[in-house]
């Protein structure tokens, strides 16, 4: 639209207002490149830190930015054969999948009842589930290590499965609302009239038409799961039931010795699976980051 | 004309219930059954596992470390005539409201400089621009420490290169406090930049093209457009962001954890000092109830902004 603008003012005035145009996109160029460098400099230096060996990146002679000499695989080996880093990514992942599982059962229905059945009360818990979501996991971990302690819990990753729906439960169920919402009314009149139950309504009609949604709810369910760390940090104490986050951060770092190349490697291994999917569905990602505070 | 046949259908369904309580009646009762049965769930995880233990930790605050006798206010006066907790209160403050400036600050000028692009350009900057909000914090702040390190600074590298000054990020009080906000920073404005970025699509062209005719420059256009229309968007996300910073636990903790002399310590990380690391959970659950002021008087605001932009739409 603007360019169109830009163009037929360029035939009358000359010139002047494409140039200026072209202008203000070169600066936008470089701005944005100097930002780009800022926002990429952790994973680019932690890429180039990981290829080394522990003797090259303690000789201060060679530049630390530039790439390896000689780059090694040996830091992916001793974190997969030395260290319990898999085990960390076998826990990571079951937690993630069951509690993303969970979360989807119980957030689904209950944004289909609170946005479209309505009951008695629905509307101010509707407004309850964005204040509950508004709470964070550092006002919760310490009565929540007395309740997972009475479950007999603690020193579990089952542990970490009951207490991570406080994590992701309100947010999905909130943005599964505004989905639900937006959809017209007249499409489960029609359904009913055709003698549809509740139960088919829901899975025949209001989850195929807000499957953006549905997509942009389990990404943040699994991102928020991968990502937590003070529940674990909390809650667990043994590396055979530790999941990626807090097992990377406490005993690869506590050990004797700083072993950067491979602590580098863990955490680019671990922050792969978020990536990889948001490389993937990225504007599904946007949807439900932007959807929390537009909808509902 | 046809969508009004089903909306008269709707209201003589409550009137048909009222003369008669027959099928009808019966199938309303039965619809708000099962929404409720559909809610119990939500129900249940809400109430068990964040409104329970949010007035649990209130009745824990109350009870002395060992937790078998009720001390009242006990815990709160300690922690007020502490140092450490002013410091912490302090640090708190300027961490949380530092980052969200800066956080907000770099959101507006990225959001505007990825917005002047050509729209095929845009998607792969704002991609490329999100990549720090997608990493789990705590793993990117590892990196961060890594960067900072007291030996092996890269950063302190390039100064000795240019004979610049070796700078102690972690290991100077008002530098370690410096580097934990600029981790937040960088963390953050991707979040900004994102919701800002979605605002000013949202800006109708015809009022750009309205203030184009009535010769306003770019600065005017951005001073009486802009911004206005923006309003809500932007206060909605500075106290999201308050909220979220305030709270944090996985910055001061993975770069710094409080050190050096506590000075970089937050509420979120002094709870867990006290409460886990320590063991005297009542000291910690007092600490980390001191986030909840800001968090309600955030959300009261947050609500209030929400339900103001879903009348707008």
């Amino acid at each position: 639209m603007t360019a169109v603008t830009a163009d037929t003012a360029s035939i009358v005035k000359g010139g002047s207002l494409r140039r200026s145009r072209r202008w203000a996109l070169i600066t936008s160029y470089v701005c944005l490149g100097l930002f780009a460098i800022f926002f990429l400099t952790p994973p680019f230096y932690a890429l180039v830190t990981a290829t080394k060996s522990t003797e090259e990146i303690s000789n201060q002679n060679t530049s630390p930015w530039l790439p390896s000499m000689s780059p090694t695989l040996s830091n992916i080996e001793t974190l997969w054969t030395q260290t319990d880093f898999p085990i960390y990514l076998r826990n990571s992942a079951v937690v993630t999948v069951c509690v993303v599982a969970i979360t989807m059962v119980i957030a689904v229905p209950a944004a289909f009842s609170l946005g479209r059945m309505k009951f008695w009360g629905s509307g101010v818990l509707a407004t309850g589930v964005f204040l509950t979501y508004l709470v964070p996991d550092t006002l919760l971990f310490l009565p929540l290590f007395k309740v997972v302690g009475s479950f007999g819990l603690l020193n579990s990753y089952w542990g970490l499965v009951l207490v991570y729906p406080t994590l992701t439960v309100p947010f999905c169920t909130w943005i599964m609302i505004g989905y639900f919402q937006s959809i017209p009314k007249e499409l489960d009149e029609a359904a009913l009239i055709d003698g549809a139950n509740h139960l088919q309504m829901l899975f025949k009609i209001f989850i195929p038409v807000a499957l953006p949604g549905l997509i942009a709810a389990t990404i943040f369910a699994f991102t928020a799961c991968w990502a937590e760390f003070v529940y674990p940090m909390a809650f667990i104490f043994t590396s055979s039931q530790q999941v990626l986050t807090a097992g990377t951060i406490t005993t690869l770092v506590k050990a004797d010795v700083y072993q950067w190349g491979m602590i580098m490697t863990a955490q680019l291994i671990a922050a792969m699976p978020p990536l990889i999917l948001y490389a993937f569905l990225m504007d599904y990602y946007i949807a439900g980051l932007t959807a929390g505070a537009t909808k509902g | 004309m046809s969508d009004t046949i089903p909306r008269t259908a709707a209201s003589g369904n409550t009137a048909a219930a009222i003369a008669r309580p027959g099928s009808l009646y019966r199938m309303s009762r039965q619809r708000s059954t099962i929404a409720f049965l559909f809610a119990l769930p939500l129900l249940v995880v809400i109430g068990g596992l964040i409104v329970y233990p949010g007035v649990y930790a209130m009745y824990l605050s109350t009870l002395n470390t060992r937790m078998n006798r009720f001390i009242g206010l006990g815990n709160y006066t300690f922690l007020f005539s502490r140092d450490t907790f002013w410091m912490v209160v302090e640090q708190s403050c300027l961490f949380a409201i530092t980052a969200v400036i800066f956080k907000a600050l770099i959101g507006i000028v990225t959001a505007h400089l990825v917005n002047n692009l050509p729209s095929k350009g845009q998607r792969k900057w704002r991609g490329m621009l999100l990549i720090p909000w997608v990493m789990p914090l705590s793993l990117s702040t590892l990196g961060w420490r890594w960067l900072l390190d007291p030996t092996y600074s890269a950063f302190n590298w390039l100064f000795a290169q240019v004979g610049g000054p070796q700078i102690g990020w972690l290991s100077d009080p008002m530098w370690a406090r410096f580097s934990a906000i600029l981790v937040n920073v960088w963390f953050g404005a991707p979040f900004f930049l994102i919701m800002y970025l979605a605002a000013l699509k949202s800006v109708p062209g015809e009022l750009y093209e309205a203030a184009s005719i009535d010769g306003a420059t770019a600065w005017q256009k951005l001073i009486h457009v802009t911004l206005p229309m923006m309003r809500n968007i932007i206060s909605i996300t500075v106290l999201f962001s308050l909220i979220v910073t305030f709270a944090n636990y996985d910055i001061v903790n993975v770069l710094t954890a409080g050190g050096p002399r506590n000075m970089t310590h937050v509420f979120a990380t002094w709870a867990f000092q006290l409460g886990i690391a320590s063991g005297d959970i009542p000291l910690g659950a007092s600490v980390s109830l001191f986030m909840f002021p800001i968090l309600g008087v955030c959300a009261f605001f947050i609500l209030r902004g929400v339900r103001q932009r879903g009348r707008e739409i």
